[in-house]
């Protein structure tokens, strides 16, 4: 009898944890059965370079959430730190083959620098991370529309001393010689490893996930939690920033209003994920899990030429479900 | 007496989470009006058994009476309902709330749902006066209080419905004496007008001062009734831990050396106005006093847990320059706070990642954790304090208090200081476990470091104790040596009624 108990209680503690995973899985299964089309290569390919973005700044993202806070700012910090990469190279002259590294650098350093800002605003200013990102967000859309003008900023192709900017779409657009897999994901799938050792196996991690879980507890154990909570917010803006020059090398054009919602889809990642608000919890898989869900559901429903905002609806119902879901497994413990 | 009708009958009463079994067939009855301990070692499933009772956790199988009818106690509002009231281990105050509003949290007074609050704080001051608590005002958060205060607190909160059945999940484990005493009377006046009460704790002096029966419980089942007058203290504890103790306090011999910490007219805020003392090394220096004397206010200053208004602080004649946390644990010293739940552990993280969390750098080579030495370590731990786990990886948040308890007092040790300051280090620990504790404390001081210990249990203080300062008042009251540290001494010092 005990031994059953003990199976019940491991088997139920199973589905808590793996949940996303399930739900994932089911959603492969559906989509497979309704649209023949989705289980073909170009389907898949595409949906999987389509959430390279968004897996970039649901990792970010998630980095915030974990240490309790959160950051809304991602979504504009797409749109300006790639509307700077566009216009480096299409107006600034940062088009060459060496110029267009400028450029990325320069887009992942606009990123990078509004995650730090985000950082000393909640580590150091000791604001609410809610009402900081919401103002450094605000800042990024307003300098966005600046630069832009209100029109979009076309990178410069197939011209003189363009070799770059070209380069950058190729990149964007295409796959690998051997499998065609896009060169996006391929970069996605490289990130999801580094940030899941960083994560799992390495003290930063644990920190992170400790700053969240019990900030007083850890200050009082000696750690510099302010170093970690101010991290998170700059990797976060460092992945809105590699986000935003993979949409500008898919498309090839830089628009102000990129990016706008992202922040949002990616912290509905997180909690389908698992994470937590409140700080403590939630994983890299996971998250992974939540991205790939939200953009099955848009696939599908694409397939199925469902209009874009019954598809807001649906995608709105799914989110309540998985976290209702999530919190009923969880209630009992 | 064989018909007696029982104010509380629960009978086979079963629970388990995931695998563990924390409830086998487990009865508790109480009879009107009297005071019944219930006693067991850390993880025997107390806490548990009145969480049942209270409608926070779902029974798997059993049954409940009260008043000799079947009830059906499905969530916390049926139980009250049903005239139960409980004062839980694990605070559940709002801290960010003022003491008058967490008082009436469960009722709420006004009309037409508009409170009035004017009169709910002078109800609430009411209360507080009529149970000797006058002190604390209604108004202040109870985020402000210290440990003590709250406890009060969610006293106040469980008496202030009418209930007919109180239990006290160790209540005493922050109070100080005077405290204590003022409890028991109320106590007493309660099983007088016939309420019967739980009471859980681990000092046993206590339960053989208030009690009149006791239902030990062993590993999650019943290890007997007893009336209190019936046992001695020594059978009490074989019960419990299911084999004799021979002392409670271990062997030291003391090897006391030159001076390794220095605190110097310390003063911080209202509660600490200028406070001195030197502590040796291989000492185990005692600060009593009072509940409010400023002990732990003390010691957080000094570790830089709170801002610090003036004084210096030297380690190994060393003067400290900037006082924090990190800081001070950089410079060999570290603080096990007081308040466990707020400070002390991360509820939902694992117990291993709690154990690990100050010292972590020692398990990393490039910032990658080495994971099998860091699991090696918790293993050890786990050992060293018989900590009652399933596994390592489970949250602490399912832990018994006693054995969170023992986590936060690892996670310490693990930090590799010279100077250890601990606030209630044995705060909700069972007998047993209290002398792993000690022997802990003996260890660290047998390697020529020292320990600053703040305790509210005399014996303890008098035991562990090479040198006491007492507080009163935010300063240092006398010192007392090794000889002269009585319970006689203490209180007299820290009252105010300079003699020694
Ligand atoms: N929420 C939970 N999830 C998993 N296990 C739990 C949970 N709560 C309690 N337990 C387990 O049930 C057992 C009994 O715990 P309980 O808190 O009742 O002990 P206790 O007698 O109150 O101990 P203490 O004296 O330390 O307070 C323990 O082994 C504990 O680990
Ligand atoms: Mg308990």
């Amino acid at each position: 009898m005990s031994e059953a108990a003990k199976r019940g209680g491991s088997a139920k503690a199973f589905l808590v944890k793996y949940s996303p995973v399930i739900i994932l899985a089911a959603l492969v299964v559906v989509s497979s059965i309704i649209s023949p089309v989705f289980l073909s290569v170009q389907n898949i390919y595409n949906v999987l370079r389509q959430q390279a973005p968004y897996i970039m700044v649901a990792l970010g993202v998630l980095m915030t959430i974990l240490t309790g806070g959160i950051d809304l700012s991602a979504g504009f910090l797409i749109s300006v730190s790639h509307v700077f990469l566009a216009a480096a190279a299409a107006w600034w002259g940062f088009a060459s083959g060496g110029g267009i590294v400028v450029a990325i650098l320069l887009c992942l350093a606009i990123g990078f620098a509004f995650g730090c800002a985000n950082g000393f605003l909640v580590a150091k200013m000791k604001l609410a991370a809610f009402i900081a990102t919401l103002a450094v967000m605000m800042i990024a859309k307003g300098l966005s529309y600046i630069i832009t003008g209100g029109s979009p900023i076309k990178l410069p192709l197939e011209a003189e001393g363009c070799e770059g900017a070209d380069a950058l779409i190729a990149f964007g657009q295409s796959g690998d010689p051997v499998i065609g897999l896009p060169y996006a994901v391929w970069l996605a799938i490289a990130v999801v490893i580094i940030f899941w050792f960083i994560m799992n196996q390495t003290m930063f991690g644990r920190m992170i996930v400790a700053s969240g879980s019990n900030k007083q507890a850890v200050h009082l154990a000696g750690v510099n939690v302010d170093k970690y909570i101010f991290s998170a917010y700059a990797i976060s803006g460092l992945m809105a920033g590699i986000a935003g020059f993979l949409i500008c090398a898919r498309a090839g054009v830089a628009t102000s209003t990129n990016g706008d919602g992202y922040e949002l889809d990616a912290i509905a990642a997180c909690v389908i994920g698992g994470a937590s608000l409140s700080g403590g919890k939630g994983g890299v898989l996971m998250t992974i899990c939540g991205v790939m869900i939200m953009g099955l559901i848009g696939n599908i429903m694409n397939l199925l030429s469902v209009a874009s905002y019954p598809q807001q609806i649906i995608k709105g119902l799914i989110i309540i479900g998985a976290v209702v879901m999530n919190g009923m497994t969880q209630k009992d413990e | 007496m064989a018909d007696e009708v029982m104010r509380l009958e629960m009978k086979n009463i079963s629970k388990s989470f995931g695998g563990v079994h924390a409830l086998q067939n487990v009865s508790l009855s109480l009879r009107p009006g009297e005071v019944h301990a219930l006693c067991g070692e850390n993880g025997a499933g107390k806490s548990t058994l009145m969480k049942i009772l209270s409608g926070a956790y779902s029974r798997d199988t059993g049954e409940i009476f009260i008043d000799g009818k079947p009830v059906n106690i499905k969530n916390p509002k049926d139980s009250v309902d049903h005239g139960v009231s409980i004062i839980y281990q694990e605070f559940a105050s709002v801290p960010d709330l003022t003491v008058a509003e967490n008082i009436f949290l469960n009722h709420v007074r006004g009309s037409k749902n508009v409170i009035n609050w004017k009169q709910l704080n002078a109800n609430a001051k009411e209360l507080l006066d009529s149970l000797g608590f006058g002190q604390i005002n209604p108004k202040s958060k109870v985020r402000e209080l210290t440990v003590a205060y709250q406890q009060i607190v969610e006293i106040c909160k469980a008496l202030s419905t009418n209930c007919s059945i109180l239990i006290l999940d160790e209540p005493s484990a922050v109070l100080a004496n005077a405290e204590i005493r003022q409890l028991f009377g109320i106590l007493r006046k309660l099983r007088d007008e016939g309420k019967s009460i739980v009471y859980i704790s681990h000092r046993l002096d206590e339960v053989f001062e208030i009690c009149d029966r006791i239902t030990v419980m062993k590993d999650g089942q019943n290890a007997g009734v007893v009336n209190t007058a019936d046992v001695t203290e020594k059978q009490l504890v074989s019960m419990m831990i299911g084999r004799d103790l021979e002392s409670y306090f271990p062997e030291r011999e003391s090897h006391i050396g030159d001076v390794i910490f220095e605190a110097k007219d310390i003063k911080a805020g209202k509660m600490v106005q200028g406070v001195s003392f030197k502590v040796h090394k291989g000492e185990v220096f005692g600060l009593a006093g009072l509940v409010g004397a400023g002990r732990t206010e003390t010691v957080r200053a000094i570790f830089g847990a709170d801002k610090m208004e003036s004084g210096q602080v030297f380690i190994n004649g060393q003067e400290i320059k900037h006082f924090s946390p990190r800081n001070s644990i950089g410079n060999g010293y570290a603080l096990l706070p007081e308040d466990r739940k707020r400070h002390g552990v991360l509820l939902n993280l694992p117990i291993l990642y709690n154990m690990t969390i100050s010292c972590l750098p020692k398990f990393c080579s490039g910032g990658r954790i080495r994971k099998a030495e860091e699991r090696k370590f918790g293993d050890k731990m786990v050992d060293a304090l018989k900590i009652k786990i399933g596994d390592k990886m489970d949250n602490t948040s399912s832990l018994s208090g006693g054995n969170q308890q023992k986590v936060a007092v690892s996670k310490l040790i693990a930090s590799d200081c010279h100077v250890y300051i601990l606030d209630e280090p044995t705060r909700g620990v069972d007998v047993g476990a209290k002398i792993e504790i000690y022997k802990i404390i003996n260890d660290i001081v047998a390697e020529g470091n020292a320990v600053i210990m703040i305790s509210s249990e005399m014996p303890e203080v008098i035991g562990m104790c090479d040198r006491v300062a007492v507080m009163r008042n935010g300063k240092i009251a006398g010192e007392l040596q090794k000889e002269e540290i009585t319970e006689q001494n203490m209180i007299e010092l820290s009252m105010g009624v300079n003699k020694v």
